[in-house]
């Protein structure tokens, strides 16, 4: 059989297919759907905290941080409860992260406050001496792209009926009558914070993305 | 037509990609120096302001490896030896030449474009598949366009049964292909949200458990599909045409290619051993890890017996050397892949550096070694001439494996220490260090790994200058070589 497959190629490749794809099926497929449940009552996050998880992707902080506490004492006494699929039921991507050259940041909104995070932000070592985090300079400059977090809200709502309000929809005039509820809520992080270029970008309506990265850490409990 | 000339190949098309291979590795093997050094030296990260970051250059260090330097030295070698197997010249047939030229400067101008867009912070965070969808559009025409030259060249040939090596390209397209398509599902937010924010922002098609489940069923096999099945076909043509040797065993060819082909899917969720997805699938992952020794250790012993009653030529042919360097370390990588794969190992092993460890003795031991093997032996058949300098190739080769082994010797003990220290406790229970403890002493370990990537890659630089040199003052080769590479 096998000096057979090996003259036609159709056939070899098709045996290959078939081959390979037995995995997939069996092990992704039945779970599909139990595994995509929220828990009960899980808000999805803002647009702010969206923003902010878009900030987390765009400096790539899961290169060094995961996001999944396992189900061991030595863990859940250092990071909180161990983590539950249901908790992740509105993250795409889902960001566990495979390694932890720093902590582990699934539940640092229990304690870790704003200003904490505005003075590690610009000096990790500065906080925790010895520590080799960069310092994150530029997410006091850059603004947070605070639209592309709505787009994506409205995304979500519309393709995967992810739970969001009447007030997240498409088009641009829906951004528009949002836009003061996300400045608002950014408002209230900013408050604790001191450094001048954020109070000056705030002040502009602009939201710097170490706002929105702060709401988003603030939400992971 | 050609029925009783010699063949005239051409390899207009393997050496264009062998350029690209060159390139694309020395960026990987820059980046992640830099890296390496960063962690052990943080003032490093500031020399590029904010694109000069480790967790901003990480990906770009990895998918260049990848999607650069692996898959360049997977097409620059079909390009060679497909036609050789299939007997066949790939000029024969004008419509695959264009295709293959124009799967060249896509690829060149994609790869550059893709890894600008990393660099900007345009990620969609699935590891090795951090690609935004407009260069995951590009990837997969690339794709494609690879899969229609295998298959016109397959339609043409004149050797009837496919070749072993040839089974393992065919699988790495089918594989790559499928795996490459479910993980980057993803939405422009762009055009569902009718027009609002930045167009190239996609968001996952699955959540939670589930991104994570495809995220890592595509995470372990693009290394399967990528690191593993085609530098498996490279080594089945490469060592038996360099040694003069025929391969050992038919049957376990057989045995190894169909058991990896169906065993290494199961093992993804390995990655995600106590997480939370299903035990019942952790359990699985774990059960299939170790079943995958068989076919893997298979293809190894496989090599390793075809040079039976001819190892007197790894003392004398650096080539040789460098492939049954690969195939052990084939053998290392895939014992202690499983190793990590069982669950109490796991639970220590998982988040530590012990991972990139195991992930760069497979890499740089058996990938780069292989890659750079088959460049040697293509080399001198290319060009028609003698390899440069057969001293360089032996400095560079003991430079390198020291180190491969400095890199996973520090980077075992980096990570056992710290996955030791985060679950040690005192007499009364509690934790016994603080998170920053296991960070700094890890610091003598990161600074031996940075040193092992300085040592790796002036290895590689030497590499790339004898293959410079072969190709501009090598002696001038009057007939090709049937079997061991001429070198000065």
């Amino acid at each position: 059989m096998f000096h057979w497959l090996e003259k036609n190629p159709f056939f070899f490749a098709s045996a290959i297919s078939i081959v390979i794809s037995f995995a997939g099926l069996i092990e992704i497929v039945p779970n599909f759907a139990q595994a995509g449940k929220p828990l009960i009552d899980m808000k999805p996050r803002t647009v702010l905290e969206l923003a902010g998880k878009n900030v987390y992707m765009k400096d790539n902080c899961m290169s060094c941080h995961s996001q999944m506490i396992r189900p061991f004492k030595s863990e859940t006494d250092r990071y909180g409860d161990y983590s539950l699929s249901g908790e992740y039921a509105y993250d795409r991507p889902f960001l566990w992260g495979s390694k932890r050259t720093g902590p582990d940041l699934h539940r640092i909104g229990n304690y870790r406050t704003t200003d904490w995070h505005e003075a590690h932000m610009l000096n990790p070592p500065q906080i925790v001496p010895g520590s080799i985090m960069p310092a994150y300079d530029h997410q006091f400059e850059n603004v947070a792209d605070i639209e592309t977090a709505y787009a994506e809200a409205v995304t979500v709502k519309n393709v995967f009926h992810t739970p969001y309000g009447p007030e997240i929809k498409r088009g641009r005039e829906a951004w528009d009558a949002y836009r003061p509820t996300l400045i608002e809520e950014a408002r209230l992080i900013a408050a604790d914070m001191k450094d001048e270029r954020v109070k000056e970008a705030m002040a502009k309506g602009d939201v710097p993305e170490v706002v929105a990265l702060i709401a988003y850490l603030n939400s992971l409990k | 037509m050609q029925s009783n000339a010699a063949l005239e190949y051409d390899y207009s098309l393997a050496k264009k990609f062998t350029f690209l291979t060159i390139l694309f590795g020395f960026l990987a093997m820059v980046v992640g120096t830099l890296i390496a050094a960063q962690l052990a030296f943080p003032e490093l990260n500031y020399l590029l302001g904010e694109y000069g970051t480790f967790s901003r250059l990480r990906p770009i260090h990895t998918n260049t490896a990848v999607f650069g330097f692996t898959v360049s030295g997977i097409f620059a070698t079909w390009f060679y030896l497909g036609q050789r197997v299939l007997k066949v010249s790939i000029a024969e047939s004008k419509f695959l030449m264009v295709l293959g030229n124009i799967q060249f400067w896509l690829y060149f101008v994609g790869a550059l474009a893709a890894t600008i867009s990393l660099l900007l912070g345009y990620s969609t965070s699935k590891e090795y598949a951090q690609y935004e969808w407009p260069f995951d559009i590009v990837v997969v025409l690339i794709w494609v366009l690879w899969g229609v030259n295998m298959m016109g060249l397959i339609g043409i040939r004149r050797e009837k049964a496919l070749y072993i090596s040839v089974w393992y390209y065919l699988a790495c397209f089918l594989g790559v292909a499928m795996l490459y398509l479910f993980n980057n599902m993803e939405i422009p937010t762009y055009f569902a949200s009718g027009g609002l924010g930045d167009p190239i922002h996609s968001v996952s098609m699955y959540a939670g458990t589930n991104d994570a489940l495809v995220q890592w069923w595509y995470g372990h096999n693009a290394v399967a599909f990528g690191f593993t099945v085609p530098i498996v076909g490279m080594i089945y043509y490469f060592l038996p045409k360099e040694s003069g040797q025929a391969i050992y065993s038919y049957k376990l060819s057989l045995l190894s290619f169909w058991g990896l082909m169906f065993v290494y899917l199961w093992a993804g969720s390995h990655h995600l051993l106590w997480s939370t997805v299903p035990d019942w699938m952790q359990t699985m992952g774990s059960a299939f890890s170790i079943v995958l020794i068989l076919p893997s250790w298979g293809s190894a012993i496989n090599m390793l017996l075809t040079m039976k009653g001819e190892w007197n030529q790894l003392t004398d042919n650096p080539l040789i050397k460098f492939m049954v360097l690969a195939s052990t370390f084939y053998m290392l990588s895939t014992i202690e892949g499983p190793i990590q794969a069982i669950r109490s190992v796991n639970a220590i092993a998982h988040f530590t550096d012990w991972i990139p460890g195991h992930v760069h003795d497979g890499v740089l031991g058996w990938v780069v070694f292989m890659i750079m093997a088959a460049i040697f032996h293509m080399s001198p058949r290319m060009f028609k001439r003698e390899i440069y300098s057969k001293k360089l190739m032996e400095t560079q080769f003991w430079l390198q494996t020291t180190a491969v082994v400095l890199y996973f010797t520090s980077m075992w003990i980096a990570g056992i220490t710290q996955g030791m220290m985060w679950r040690a406790v005192d007499e009364y229970g509690n934790l016994m260090y603080s998170f920053i403890d296991t960070v700094t002493v890890l610091h003598p370990y990161y600074a031996i790994r940075a040193l092992s990537g300085v040592m790796y890659l002036t290895g590689f630089i030497m590499f790339a200058y004898n293959i410079y040199k072969t190709m501009t003052s090598g002696r001038v080769l009057s007939e090709e070589p049937q079997f061991r590479t001429p070198m000065a």
